[in-house]
């Protein structure tokens, strides 16, 4: 499918004015093994060759369900000059910023400190993670945003990066992933929630990651489908454990963003969080309203990858219910399974809608002009 | 709320074993030795904690005893109020939680012998599942294949959360005997809790397993479609029950769309995941969870573009409405006929 939304971009002429967009998921790439090594303090550069990451899976080199494609990446998308997709900047304007005409893009750097054993290590590499992002992305082209990347595992470390790094206009959010070692409203993670509404940032949760446990709660599947369909389902239940723990309670003027994990769920999850709290709500007596209404005031949703109906109109439905006022235009540049801006949404969105879907809430939630 | 048609048929009904020593006379005497010698504790899953408010209606928790242990209450809360043709009866018994292969099915032949005589013999009305040691496939065949002697077994059961994913190629010879004798095979929320109840470890609370249950059939959805078994099995059902249904749509829109993407991965999967689902996977009306508006179900059974999927079910003893308001407000009569009779009969062919 990559391969067709090649073609019709190249196919439109560079002088078409398109509507300016926001992209809430891109995906920057390191050039080379050592990119990060400048960022990086001599023990953890040795710590590196020797010993790698360690992290809570068991491959030392890439993903134990192999990937569909090299780096889970369009094929068009190797820059001219090498590396990995996603690694040039030049390259990302040209195929992503410039022809879309992206205003405002939000970095999502993935493979980086998180979802690793060494906290300490985790720590240093995220730290790293985000002065490279200013270095080689936001402060070369101001349309980019960086996401503070945090050493999910440990709440303390991760919200004194956070601290560090507040009021850093080069930082829109704060990063973390959807599988980690607990539900992500364990009081482990606190500090970062706190931290962030301290600083006025959402936090994003992107999908994938490792934390040690299986992606089905039955054990181990097979397939790299059942892991890319299942990074939903890991959505839900760390949503369903921030509202059910009372991270929303705690924290009211708390922000999250779920990123890259599809959005069709929600509606049903916050009716059976309603549902079910109705009957046990006296063993949770934190949660003091009704799930959904959390959900509607504290959660955002990322778009890409877009489920998908056969009645393609049936998606308006599950829109309204979660509210257009909710939902960030995301295309996962440059993953495979990108959502082609001019494509994504049927006909019949009105003008308003649209504008919120594609750029408006995002402004607004990010706090950029 | 829609109104009930006489002659329905309640998928998912829970008789509750009263306690472990109940099972004691259909064990042998090595079993019964190592049950009272061992100090043997009652098999009660933290699923369903006897004493939580969703574990039963405040009407229908009897003074002592456990919710759903009395065929008395059964008949006057459930079989003859609905006016029930058949209620299938899914024991929730823990059983699933022993890490014994031979302990497991010694209590699961003991559980559906018990089911047998303490409920089936007692009233016509009544159908069982086998409940199967699923630490071995192979003595859960053994039990399938004795169990289905008797035509009154109309499913095997299993739950939704367990060992491995359901698709896993080692469990297939309970699919292949499932449907050789025509038992569709249902898959009941619940944990074994040999794994972390979700994707990302051990929530806190039992409000947390219990929405999670809905989070674990779509993974178990996956499992199953993904594997092949339905391209092996093609006449083989599976009901999921107690599963919730306003997930069904929107879940299914997902995988459909990764399995273009990547469906190189799985060749064997030989129908679209949609088909599939159409013509080999049932699901259990309650608990219904959506909100309780005419509009929203209408939209929620027009996605699903089939009046094939939903299976009647009160979820007895489990608190999931009020009075006789089973069927949530706008089902037409047309699919209510279906829910009650006709999706049931066409699922459950020894139904009769």
């Amino acid at each position: 499918m990559n391969i067709q939304f090649r073609e019709s971009q190249e196919a439109a002429s560079p002088l078409t004015v398109k509507t300016a967009i926001a992209d809430c998921d891109i995906h920057p790439a390191r050039a080379t093994r050592t990119e990060l090594y400048p960022y990086l303090a001599k023990r953890w550069q040795h710590h590196l060759e020797v010993y790698g990451v360690h992290a809570y899976q068991g491959m030392t080199e890439g993903p134990p369900y192999p990937k569909a494609q090299p780096n889970a990446s369009r094929r068009d998308a190797y820059p001219p000059e090498g590396g990995p997709q996603g690694s040039s900047l030049s390259f990302m304007q040209k195929q992503l910023l410039d022809p879309n005409n992206v205003q405002l893009g939000v970095l999502n750097p993935l493979n980086t400190g998180q979802g690793i054993r060494n906290h300490e290590l985790s720590a240093a590499l995220c730290s790293a993670i985000n002065d490279w992002q200013i270095d080689k992305w936001t402060s070369k082209d101001k349309r980019l945003k960086a996401s503070i990347v945090v050493g999910n595992e440990d709440g303390l470390s991760a919200a004194a990066e956070i601290r560090e790094r507040a009021g850093d206009k080069n930082f829109v959010q704060v990063l973390l992933l959807s599988r980690n070692v607990e539900p992500l409203g364990q009081r482990r993670y606190w500090p970062i929630y706190q931290a962030a509404e301290e600083a006025g940032l959402p936090v994003g949760v992107h999908a994938f990651g490792f934390g040690g446990n299986p992606i089905t709660p039955s054990g181990w599947p097979s397939y790299y489908i059942e892991e890319m369909v299942g990074h939903s389902q890991c959505q839900q239940s760390a949503l369903a454990s921030l509202v059910l723990e009372g991270v929303f309670e705690r924290f009211p003027k708390l922000k999250m963003v779920m990123i890259e994990a599809g959005f069709g769920w929600a509606p049903s999850l916050a009716w059976r969080l309603d549902k079910t709290w109705q009957r046990l709500r006296s063993e949770v007596p934190h949660v003091k309203r009704p799930p959904s209404e959390y959900i509607r005031e504290q959660v955002w949703w990322t778009t890409q990858p877009m489920e998908d109906p056969e009645r393609r109109e049936d998606l308006f439905d599950v829109i309204n219910w979660i509210g257009w006022d909710r939902l960030l235009f995301a295309t996962d540049y440059p993953h495979w399974d990108y959502d082609e801006p001019s494509r994504v949404l049927p006909a019949g969105v009105s003008e308003v809608n649209r504008e919120a879907f594609y750029l408006g809430n995002a402004r607004a939630l990010y706090g950029i002009g | 709320m829609a109104s009930l048609i006489a002659g329905g048929v309640d998928c998912d009904v829970h008789p509750a074993v009263p306690h472990l020593t109940s099972l004691l006379p259909y064990l042998n005497d090595y079993w019964r030795d190592q049950v009272t010698t061992r100090g043997m504790v009652d098999l009660v899953s933290q699923s369903y904690p006897q004493n939580s408010p969703i574990v039963a209606r405040p009407d229908w928790r009897p003074e002592s005893g456990k919710p759903g242990e009395s065929l008395d209450d059964m008949r006057r809360h459930v079989l003859d109020p609905f006016q029930l043709s058949y209620a299938i009866c899914n024991p929730l018994y823990g059983v699933q939680m022993v890490f014994s292969e031979d302990l497991q099915a010694a209590f699961c032949r003991a559980l559906n012998d018990w089911l047998v005589k303490e409920w089936l013999d007692r009233d016509k009305r009544l159908r069982g599942s086998i409940v199967i040691p699923t630490q071995s496939v192979e003595k859960a065949v053994a039990e399938i294949e004795r169990c289905a002697q008797d035509k009154r077994f109309v499913q095997v059961l299993m739950l939704v959360m367990g060992d491995t994913p359901l698709g896993k190629r080692a469990l297939w010879p309970i699919y292949e005997a499932a449907e050789r004798l025509e038992l569709p095979v249902g898959v009941h929320a619940g944990s074994a809790y040999h794994n972390p109840p979700t994707a990302v470890g051990w929530g806190s609370y039992h409000i947390e397993d219990y929405v999670g249950q809905a989070q674990a059939f779509q993974t178990q959805l996956t499992s199953l479609i993904v594997e092949g078994v339905f391209a092996k099995y093609p006449r083989l059902k599976m009901v999921m029950l107690e599963s919730g249904v306003s997930w069904i749509s929107p879940y299914l829109w997902r995988l459909h769309k990764f399995w273009r993407g990547v469906r190189m991965e799985t060749p064997w999967v030989d129908r679209a995941p949609l088909d599939i689902v159409r013509s080999n996977i049932r699901f259990s009306l309650q608990p219904f969870d959506a909100p309780p508006d005419e509009a929203t179900l209408i939209r929620l059974f027009d996605h699903m573009q089939s009046d094939e999927l939903v299976l009647f079910s009160t979820d007895y003893p489990h608190w999931q409405f009020e009075g006789q308001d089973a069927l949530p407000e706008g089902l037409t009569p047309d699919l209510v006929r279906k829910i009650m009779i006709e999706n049931p009969h066409a699922t459950y062919p020894r139904l009769k």
